[in-house]
């Protein structure tokens, strides 16, 4: 199983320059075949002004080797944090390059190895990267063939590659490996023109369930991620932290703490530290220290948020609009309006933010745990006052990000302290420190207003969110008159919101598909109709229906009611490209308010599928992961105090939830592979909602749907019928 | 207060001048380098930092290394014996049962103790033995399949 390895993640230590001119960056990557090519992040990110002018080449943004060894690697500024990448990525490269993934190493999100990336987030990778890598393999392929054309003296025409080598189609004897073609040589390439790639009917790999390459080094412990790095004289620091978002220190007292033999204090200005050989060491000296803070008045809390929040919302901006509003209220015979809320949410990765930073001669390295390395590299040498390329920020394995790992806060706080004691400095975040300085997915509210005609159609929609942004807001449903409105956007702004809150697995999505999916089953309802049958009945769009139909087949889906406690709900939605529907059966418990999920069945189709089994697990865990949002996880506050700070108050998914859960992929090789790595989550409020609509005939506008809340409902609905 | 504590880890005496209130988890993470147990809440809440002692799952978060004198330590990189990989471990890569990984030590060995207590463990059994290890990627069903497949290997 050992030598089966594949797809090696390697943070090795490389002679490094750390001025990143292509010259150099050939030097410090060796000889053999180098192909460069650019995705379509790049023009994207030239678009950015805030980035420096001289850090890198503009041309390509990764590019891949074939070395003498004749082993095949891949060097992006993409990172692994669960996703899978790591192995569909190589499989999209191995496919191409007809190269088994064991001969295949991705060089990963370290910033003097790859070349600039913005990130990896928005189920971009696979979407963008991954066909721009398969025609950079396309094109070192055509190379390997030329060069063994040469070397052979067989013409290029009767050369074909096969699993590293290259072979004379008559004459299989005839033949040459990779690596003997890669020794002694030096040939770059760009990736210009686009050259043809295999037709998916020829592919070997993709699009075959291929395991995860990481497996074996996370199920031995050898995986490595930013905590795990260790380095001579290493020194662990814990740093004081204020009581509430916007606090300051008043007074500060640390001689307790310095008493501590082997302990180092330091303070600039409210950044107050202690560093200490032992993490539990830096640990108790923290607790030692005795400080007092002026704590801003609070102005807003988990009660009043909503109310506050539409105060203060900027204006709202068109996303699209058809028809003619005052002509479709006029069609209306009945007219349904619904507010829909959702809670601040924790990303709660189980890895805490972690950076490990050493200054050495006036260069820092940092490995640091971020959906965002060059963002780090850049944030870095901003503090510290020195130029980019004196920053290299290496990303080894990630433990979950979900859209929280992008702000690097404890990277600059690591290479600040790493400067200032001299020493190698870790800074690993307490699980309290996460929830403290999380990124919350905002609290945001959908009004909806919409009119059924006597027909049972829908002829107006009237959508405005709130602080959400517009990601799946879109009206799919066959509609004669919309409009959709959005005010603010998922990243804050306004001054809406009492502490920082920013991308949180599909942003925005959650909120919009449970606001618009719960609305039309309130509709559905209204007009005495089967809410799928219903939807059917406004779906032009054959994507749409498609997954709707499997869906539907796959679940069971019947129009009759559910026996006792059970209900069944359906929720669709697009995300980016990609298109799904959801099925769910609930079993809610009249007497504790608790609602149990027994299954959920999900189809998606997201074009071209480059890893089946990949693509299932992220939306398994899409399913899982959206139960917690749609039944518990919200964050309480009190102005900037955050009163969920671990994992008792704050309840994330475990495995008495589990559900029976269906991953349905609706091959579509006519689309370019889509994301996959966020979609499935954010069907899951709205389809519970509607499930415990059908099992009990209440429904719930706001998310989530907690026992207490429940437990209330119920009994007001027991004393409306009395 | 500075003990002597004398412990076998991962089949190896170990012999340490510690204080024994220190927890084990930052013991062996800071001191002893074995960083495949990971730090997750820091209240034996999640259970990524969880070890076996004496064959049993424990929290090292929560367990002082002055407790661990004259027992038998295994963490995660002790799973593996004389190259072979567990069956525990086999099955989670087989059953792709894991994502961002930092949960799978804990819960491998979680699910190691559960066996040995249960070898025949139904789903129901496992559902509830594996309840509070916490894994945010959402890798459950998978996490379960393995599990049961494993037992079936153990068993043999």
């Amino acid at each position: 199983m050992e030598e089966e390895r594949a797809g090696q993640f390697r943070t090795e230590k490389v002679e490094v320059s750390f001025s990143l001119d292509r010259r150099q960056f050939l030097k410090l990557i060796g000889s053999g075949i180098i192909v460069f090519f650019s995705t379509g992040d790049l023009a994207e990110s030239q678009q950015r002004p805030s980035r420096p002018a001289q850090e890198l080449p503009k041309d390509f943004n990764a590019f891949l080797r074939i070395g003498e060894d004749g082993r095949v690697t891949c060097f992006t500024g993409k990172i692994e944090m669960g996703q899978g990448i790591i192995t569909s990525l190589a499989q999209m490269l191995g496919e191409e390059l007809d190269v088994p993934l064991n001969r295949i190493d991705m060089i990963m999100g370290d910033t003097d190895l790859c070349p600039w990336d913005m990130g990896t987030f928005g189920s971009r990778s696979t979407k963008y990267f991954g066909p721009v890598l398969r025609e950079a393999a396309a094109e070192a392929r055509k190379i390997l063939i030329e060069v063994a054309s040469d070397f052979l003296k067989i013409p290029v025409g009767r050369l074909i590659v096969k699993e590293g080598m290259v072979i004379d189609r008559s004459h299989p004897d005839k033949k040459a490996s990779y690596g003997q073609l890669a020794i002694g040589k030096r040939i770059e390439k760009q990736l210009d023109q686009k050259p043809s790639v295999k037709p998916i009917s020829a592919f070997t790999l993709s699009g075959k369930p291929v395991g995860r390459t990481d497996a074996l080094d996370k199920v031995t412990g050898k995986a490595s991620y930013a905590g795990d790095i260790r380095l001579p004289g290493m020194l662990y620091a814990r740093i004081l932290r204020p009581p509430a978002h916007g606090a300051r220190v008043r007074s500060v007292d640390v001689t307790a703490a310095e008493k501590i033999s082997g302990v180092q204090v330091i303070r600039e200005g409210d950044f107050i530290a202690v560093l200490h050989a032992q993490f539990d060491g830096a640990e108790k000296a923290l607790s030692l220290i005795k400080a007092n803070f002026d704590e801003p008045e609070n102005k807003v809390d988990d009660q009043t948020i909503f109310d506050h929040l539409l105060r203060v919302a900027p204006r709202g901006d068109v996303i699209e609009q058809k028809g003619d509003m005052e002509r479709g209220r006029g069609l209306a015979a009945l007219v349904l309006e619904g507010i829909y809320l959702n809670r601040y949410l924790a990303h709660a990765p189980m890895e805490t933010h972690t950076a490990m930073a050493n200054v050495e001669g006036g260069k820092v390295t940092v490995w640091a745990s971020t959906q965002r390395p060059f963002g780090a590299k850049e944030e870095v040498a901003q503090v510290l006052g020195i130029s980019p390329k004196d920053v290299r920020v290496i990303t080894p394995f990630v433990g979950g990000g979900f859209g929280g790992k992008s702000r690097n806060r404890q990277v600059v706080e690591a290479a600040r302290l790493a400067k200032a004691v001299g020493k190698p400095v870790q800074v690993a975040w307490s699980r309290e420190e996460e929830f403290f300085y999380d990124t919350f997915q905002p609290s945001a509210i959908v009004k909806i207003k919409s009119g059924l005609d006597h027909s049972k159609r829908i002829v107006f929609w009237d959508y405005e969110v709130f602080f959400a942004g517009e990601r799946s807001s879109q009206c799919f449903y066959d509609v004669p008159h919309f409009r959709t409105l959005s005010h603010g956007s998922w990243s804050g702004g306004g001054n809406g919101h009492p502490f920082e809150v920013g991308a949180w697995r599909a942003p925005g999505s959650n909120t919009n598909t449970f606001a618009r999916e719960s609305h039309i089953d309130v509709m559905a309802s209204r007009a005495d109709m089967d809410p799928v049958e219903f939807r059917l009945a406004h779906l032009k769009d054959k994507r749409m229906q498609k997954v709707l139909e499997v869906v539907a087949k796959i679940f069971g889906w019947s129009s009759a009611k559910a026996l006792g406690n059970r209900g069944c709900g359906v929720a669709c939605a697009i995300y980016l490209g990609t298109y799904l529907a959801t099925m769910a059966e609930v079993d809610v418990n009249q007497e504790t308010g608790h609602i149990q999920v027994k299954r959920v069945a999900c189809a998606q189709d997201m074009g071209q599928i480059i890893n089946p089994e990949g693509a299932k697990m992220q939306m398994e865990g899409c399913m899982m992961m959206g139960l917690g949002y749609a039944l518990t996880e919200e964050i309480h506050f009190k102005g900037g105090e955050i009163q969920d700070l671990n994992f008792d108050t704050y309840e994330i998914p475990r495995f008495s939830w589990l559900p029976k859960l269906e991953a349905v992929l609706v091959e579509n090789p006519d689309v370019p592979p889509q994301g996959g790595g966020e979609p499935a989550i954010i069907c899951m409020g709205a389809v519970i909602a509607n499930a415990v609509f059908d099992a009990t005939g209440i429904r719930f506008f706001e998310l989530p749907m907690t026992p207490e809340r429940v437990k209330k409902a119920m009994a007001e609905a027991r004393n409306k019928k009395s | 207060m500075i003990e002597t504590i004398e412990f076998t880890l991962n089949h190896k005496s170990q012999r340490l001048e510690v204080d024994g209130e220190r927890k084990l988890l930052w013991v062996l993470r800071s001191d002893m380098g074995l960083t495949g147990t990971k730090y997750g809440c820091g209240k034996g809440i999640c259970g990524a930092c969880t070890v076996l002692i004496n064959q049993r799952a424990f929290r090292s978060c929560q367990v002082s290394v002055g407790e661990i004198n004259g027992k038998d330590i295994i963490t995660i990189e002790g799973l593996r014996q004389s190259g072979q990989l567990h069956p525990l471990q086999k099955a989670f890569i087989e059953h792709n049962a894991l994502q961002c990984g930092f949960c799978t030590p804990g819960m491998i060995l979680n699910a190691y103790s559960l066996l040995i207590e249960k070898p025949r463990a139904t789903e129901a059994e496992i559902l509830t033995g594996m309840n509070d290890n916490l894994c945010r990627c959402g890798a459950h069903q998978r996490i379960v399949r393995a599990i049961q497949s494993a037992a079936r290997e153990m068993r043999r």
